[in-house]
C-alpha cells in the first residue's frame, strides 16, 4: 500500500470535504475525483451521506465509478434535484474555469459576456447553488489561468457577494479554505510533494498563507483499500490528476 | 381522434420569429427529428428555450436562431457544444442566460399562468448583470427577504421527444428522468410530442406505470412518430446516447469543410435519409 498517488491524496481531501454533513445528498457533479471522495467518505466516517449513481438514482451504498446503480434507495431526478437545492439537505461540489480569492467563481465564458472569447457551459446551477448550499470546489489543474485576481464572470458568488457556506478548494497541488476574517481564500494544507512556494506561484492572486502549513492528511490503509479494490478498481482517478 | 402529423406538418404550421421551447436535458431525450425538420425549413429568427444540447447546436448551425435561453448548452460527455460556441464567438446569437433553478422557475411559471415566481438562485451572481430587465421582489412576511422573480419563460410553441405516446397525444417516458418536459407542453400555446413508437391508449400502462404518463392530449396538439428519432442523444431505455456518433459530429463541427462534409452525408435529406445515412455509417464500421 506504499506509492501513494496525488489522485489518491486529492480523493481522500475530497472525502474530508463531507466530515460531519450527516444525512444530506452529496452532489459532486465536478468529476471523477470529488465523485469518489463523497463514496469513500459513506464507506468510512460519514455513513449517513447520501450518494448517486451520477444521475437520477440515489444508491443504495456507495458504487464504483463508472458502474450502474445497482440497488437504489431513492430517486433524484433533475427537476428534484433543483428543489433540493433551495431546500438546501445538499453540499455541491462546483468545477471552475476561474475563481478569485473571494470563491467568485465562472464557468460560463472568458472574455467580455456579450461576445465571448471563448463560449463555455453557461452558468448551469452555480448561482443557485452557491447562495443556497454548501459548496466546496474541485480544481485538477492549480494554476494562475483558474486562480485568477477577478473572473470575467461571476457564475457562481463568492464571500464577497452573499454565498451562503463556502467550505473548502480541493486541487491537484493543495487544499484551500476561507477560514479568514473577510473571507478571503487561505492555504490549509499542501499535498506531499508540493510546497507552499509551488502553491503560491500557481495562484494568481495573494493567498493568505499561515506561519505554519501542514500536510495534506495522507489516506490511511483502509482508505487505499477502498479506493484500489472497491470503488474505482478501474484507476479512473488517474485520468483527472495523471501519476 | 388522431393528432398523428408529419415532422413536416409540425414546422409547416410555425413561423419565424416564434419562440421554441425544446424538451429534454443537454444531450439527452432531444426530439432531433423534429430539429432537424427545423434545420431543413425556411424558418429563421426562432427564440430557443431549451436545457440545451445538439438541439441549440444544430440550428444555430443553419442560421435558425435569433436568441439563446438556457441555463447551459453541452453534449454532457462532450462538456462543450461546438456549434453553440462558435455562434456566441461570432457574435451571432443573442443569449439569455439564467441558473438552471430560475430556468425551471420560468418553465413552472409559464405553466401555471403566473407572472412570475421568487427564488434566491442568480442573487449576487453576474446573471442579473447580463439581464438588466429581471427584477427582485421583496417577501411580504418575516423579514422581507429579497428574492429574484425570475419571469414566466412563456412559448408558442414546445417540441418534447418521450418514448411511447397514443394518438390522442398522451405521452409517456420509461427512462430513469421526466426532465422538464410535462411543464414546457404546459407552458407553450402548442406543444408536440415526437415518439420512439405510437401505441394503443390501452397499452400505454403496459409499457410502464401509470406514474409515467408525463403529458396529457389536453396539452398536445399533434404526435409524430419518429423511431430513433432522438438519436444521436440518450433515450433510455430504447437507446442509450451514441457516443461515437456525437464525437464524429463534434469533430466536424470544428472545421467548415469536414462540416460540410456531415452535413451532405446525414443532413441533406428528409429524417429517413437521415435515418439510412445513420445505419450505413454503422454498418461500415
Amino acid at each position: 500500500m506504499n506509492d501513494v498517488t496525488r489522485a489518491e491524496v486529492c480523493a481522500v481531501a475530497c472525502a474530508e470535504m463531507f466530515r460531519g454533513d450527516g444525512e444530506i445528498v452529496a452532489a459532486a457533479v465536478s468529476g471523477m475525483v470529488p465523485a469518489l471522495g463523497a463514496r469513500l467518505a459513506r464507506l468510512t466516517f460519514e455513513p449517513g451521506l447520501l450518494t448517486t449513481d451520477g444521475h437520477a438514482y440515489l444508491t443504495a451504498e456507495p458504487i464504483p465509478l463508472g458502474a450502474a446503480a445497482g440497488e437504489v434507495e431513492g430517486w433524484l431526478p433533475f427537476r428534484d434535484h433543483l428543489w433540493l437545492v433551495l431546500n438546501g439537505r445538499r453540499h455541491v461540489v462546483l468545477g471552475a474555469s476561474q475563481i478569485d480569492r473571494y470563491g467568485n467563481s465562472n464557468i460560463s465564458c472568458i472574455g467580455p459576456w456579450e461576445r465571448p472569447k471563448a463560449q463555455l457551459l453557461g452558468v448551469r446551477g452555480a448561482p443557485g447553488n452557491t447562495v443556497c448550499n454548501t459548496t466546496s470546489y474541485w480544481i485538477p489543474r492549480h494554476s494562475p489561468r483558474v486562480f485568477v485576481e477577478e473572473v470575467d464572470f461571476v457564475s457562481g458568488v463568492g464571500n464577497d457577494r452573499g454565498a451562503y457556506d463556502l467550505r473548502v478548494v480541493v486541487t491537484d497541488l493543495a487544499v484551500l479554505d476561507f477560514a479568514t476574517p473577510d473571507g478571503r481564500m487561505r492555504l490549509r494544507s499542501t499535498h506531499p510533494g508540493v510546497t507552499v512556494d509551488d502553491v503560491v506561484t500557481a495562484t494568481g492572486f495573494e493567498l493568505a498563507v499561515p506561519a505554519e502549513v501542514p500536510r495534506t492528511r495522507p489516506p490511511t490503509g483502509e482508505e487505499l483499500r477502498l479506493i484500489r479494490e472497491t470503488l474505482d478498481p478501474g484507476g479512473l482517478r488517474d485520468r483527472e490528476v495523471p501519476a | 381522434m388522431s393528432k398523428v402529423v408529419s415532422a413536416e406538418d409540425v414546422v409547416g404550421s410555425l413561423r419565424s420569429g416564434m419562440t421554441v421551447g425544446i424538451g429534454g436535458w443537454g444531450s439527452r431525450r432531444k426530439p432531433m427529428a423534429l430539429v432537424r425538420a427545423l434545420c431543413r425549413s425556411s424558418l429563421t429568427d426562432l427564440t430557443v428555450v431549451s436545457y440545451g444540447g445538439p438541439d441549440v447546436g444544430l440550428l444555430c448551425a443553419h442560421g435558425k436562431v435569433r436568441k439563446v435561453v438556457a441555463p447551459f448548452v453541452t453534449l454532457d460527455s462532450v462538456p462543450l457544444e461546438p456549434h453553440f460556441r462558435a455562434a456566441r464567438q461570432r457574435g451571432d446569437v443573442a443569449f439569455t442566460e439564467y441558473d438552471e433553478g430560475m430556468f425551471m422557475f420560468g418553465l413552472y411559471a409559464a405553466a401555471h399562468r403566473l407572472p412570475f415566481l421568487p427564488t434566491p438562485a442568480g442573487l449576487g451572481s453576474d446573471v442579473l448583470r447580463v439581464n438588466p430587465d429581471l427584477r427582485t421582489v421583496r417577501s411580504p412576511y418575516g423579514d422581507g427577504e429579497e428574492l429574484v422573480a425570475v419571469p414566466a419563460l412563456t412559448m408558442d410553441v414546445a417540441l418534447v421527444h418521450v418514448n411511447r405516446a397514443d394518438a390522442r397525444g398522451n405521452a409517456q417516458y420509461l427512462g430513469p428522468d421526466p426532465y422538464l418536459d410535462d411543464l414546457y407542453a404546459k407552458a407553450a400555446d402548442l406543444t408536440y410530442v415526437s415518439c420512439e413508437r405510437l401505441v394503443d391508449t390501452a397499452d400505454l400502462v403496459k409499457e410502464g406505470p401509470v406514474q409515467s404518463l408525463l403529458i396529457s392530449r389536453a396539452h398536445v396538439a399533434g404526435v409524430v412518430e419518429t423511431p430513433n428519432g432522438a438519436h444521436f442523444t440518450d433515450c433510455a431505455p430504447d437507446h442509450g446516447r451514441d457516443e461515437e456518433f456525437q464525437r464524429m459530429y463534434v469533430q466536424a463541427a470544428g472545421d467548415p469543410d469536414r462540416w460540410e462534409a456531415f452535413r451532405r452525408r446525414f443532413l441533406s435529406g428528409d429524417e429517413s435519409a437521415y435515418q439510412d445515412a445513420v445505419r450505413a455509417w454503422r454498418e461500415a464500421r
